[in-house]
């Protein structure tokens, strides 16, 4: 699904509107523990999470997601937003929650990339 | 049809300019709009390529290498320029000065009237549509799109003829302009994949050292990010660069939340093994089979709010390598090593023999 298409999807809001957002993303996977996140996710895909701070991009960078939407409206740290431009992976804010958010994505077409496997 | 789409989008833009991208300008907002002033929200929409066309110069993209005619010459040997040339047109020069242009059109029109004898003066055009070499390639699309003109002639500062510049000109200079990002990191790449062919020794090891800082989380993951770009610089297959990254992540996050001083962390790359290590001074865990239960963790809140200290690190870790060694002493310090295995075609291109 079009990172644009999700965007929309997720009322979106662009906070890093310098990088592209015309990506494929394959799946989502949403958590607020970042180790369940490195842990138990798989490349290529959204991360939706509740936390904003610079570990956030970070952790998906390492775990090679494409793209960070914060639920319920939060808005990341200066910080936070410097690292993404940097790494390049798209930040997101929505106004849904964690268990709408991933509803209403998953209803649109967006597959689940949560593995019980870890990595 | 494009054109009168774009049209209706540029009127219904100005006539509810408060209504302008609340959220994600759209396609057409970033790149419907002309002739408006530029907007803040349009300011952030400006991506790569408009960017490209601010910074790229016409004399970068522009044609110098040029065929001219005179004003003299009969229409006919002009006719066999563009056609040996495969151009649709040809600057007029007249004592090193331009004076006009002569396009296949204005022959068309001479053909017509059977004049292909008549001199280049008597067709050519005279009003000239110059674009100055020193200009953004942005002024010279601006120039096309004004005139609906195929080709326009560069001319330096003081008026003299340096080039032409078509638009197909313009767009390769994009494409190229772009790619050259890409290129630049694909160099590194290359160059660093051979480091382990073209050094030769008995045994080559590359270190990477890094100082961690204990509680400085707003730096936390800088170390593990660069040498996960290490690993795919060296070729390494990116599964494994994955798992190196994720690993040493944990390791790096371990540091800065549970040492006195902060740690060394460290990066080991052989041909055929990547040894990933963090050493610190303290204080040391009592208990090693402990600390390797899932779960278990002496993390404070402030850490568990950032999303970490859930007793999953070391769990992690081990899930990652190939082999995962915990030393401690209490009072004095932890050396975590951590290894994975490579084929040695990661590094060298090479099958293992």
């Amino acid at each position: 699904m079009n990172l644009r298409k999700i965007i929309k999807l997720s009322d979106g809001f662009l906070l890093t509107p310098d990088l592209d957002t015309d990506i494929e993303i394959n799946g989502g996977y949403g958590a607020d523990l970042m180790s369940d996140v490195l842990a138990f996710s798989q490349p290529n895909s959204l991360l939706l999470t509740g936390l904003t701070n610079p570990q956030v991009v970070r952790t998906a960078q390492m775990a090679e997601f494409h793209a960070i939407i914060f639920v319920r409206g939060k808005q990341p740290q200066a910080e936070t937003l410097l690292i993404a431009n940097q790494e390049g992976i798209p930040l997101i804010t929505s106004p849904f929650g964690m268990f709408e958010l991933s509803g209403r994505l998953h209803k649109a077409g967006l597959p689940s990339f949560e593995s019980n496997e870890s990595n | 049809m494009a054109a009168s789409t774009k049209q209706v989008c540029q009127v219904s833009n100005q006539m509810s300019p408060t209504r302008r991208p609340a959220r994600i300008p759209t396609e057409q907002e970033t790149h419907g709009r002309r002739g408006r002033s530029i907007t803040d929200d349009d300011a952030n929409a400006i991506n790569r390529v408009e960017e490209l066309s601010y910074d790229l110069k016409v004399h970068e993209v522009m044609t110098a290498s040029l065929k001219i005619a005179s004003p003299e010459m009969p229409l006919s040997q002009v006719l066999e320029i563009l056609r040996v040339n495969r151009i649709s047109g040809v600057p007029v020069v007249k004592d090193n000065e331009l004076i006009g242009i002569l396009s296949l059109e204005d022959i068309v029109h001479a053909m017509q009237k059977n004049e292909l004898s008549a001199p280049v003066s008597a067709y050519m055009t005279r009003k000239l549509v110059t674009v100055a070499s020193y200009d953004s390639i942005v002024s010279a699309i601006q120039k096309f799109s004004d005139s609906r003109l195929g080709r326009l002639p560069v001319v330096d500062e003081n008026y003299k003829l340096v080039g032409m510049i078509t638009k197909g000109d313009i767009t390769r200079g994009i494409l190229i302009a772009l790619q050259k990002d890409y290129k630049e990191e694909e160099v590194r790449r290359y160059r660093a994949s051979h480091l382990f062919e073209d050094i030769i020794s008995d045994r080559t090891t590359l270190v990477l050292r890094y100082n961690i800082k204990a509680q400085d989380f707003t730096h936390g993951g800088n170390a593990s990010s660069h040498i996960k770009r290490a690993l795919l610089r060296l070729g390494a297959d990116p599964q494994i660069a994955r798992r190196c990254g994720i690993a040493v992540y944990e390791a790096e996050i371990n540091l800065i939340i549970h040492t006195t001083h902060g740690g060394i962390l460290k990066l080991e790359v052989e041909s055929h093994r990547i040894t990933m290590s963090t050493i610190d001074d303290g204080p040391g865990i009592p208990d090693i089979e402990q600390v390797l239960q899932a779960g278990y963790s002496t993390a404070t809140e402030q850490v568990r709010e950032m999303g970490f200290g859930a007793g999953m690190g070391l769990v992690n870790i081990k899930r990652c390598v190939d082999k995962m060694d915990i030393e401690s002493t209490v009072g004095k310090g932890t050396k975590l090593t951590m290894r994975i295995h490579v084929p040695t075609e990661n590094f060298t291109g090479r099958k293992e023999e």
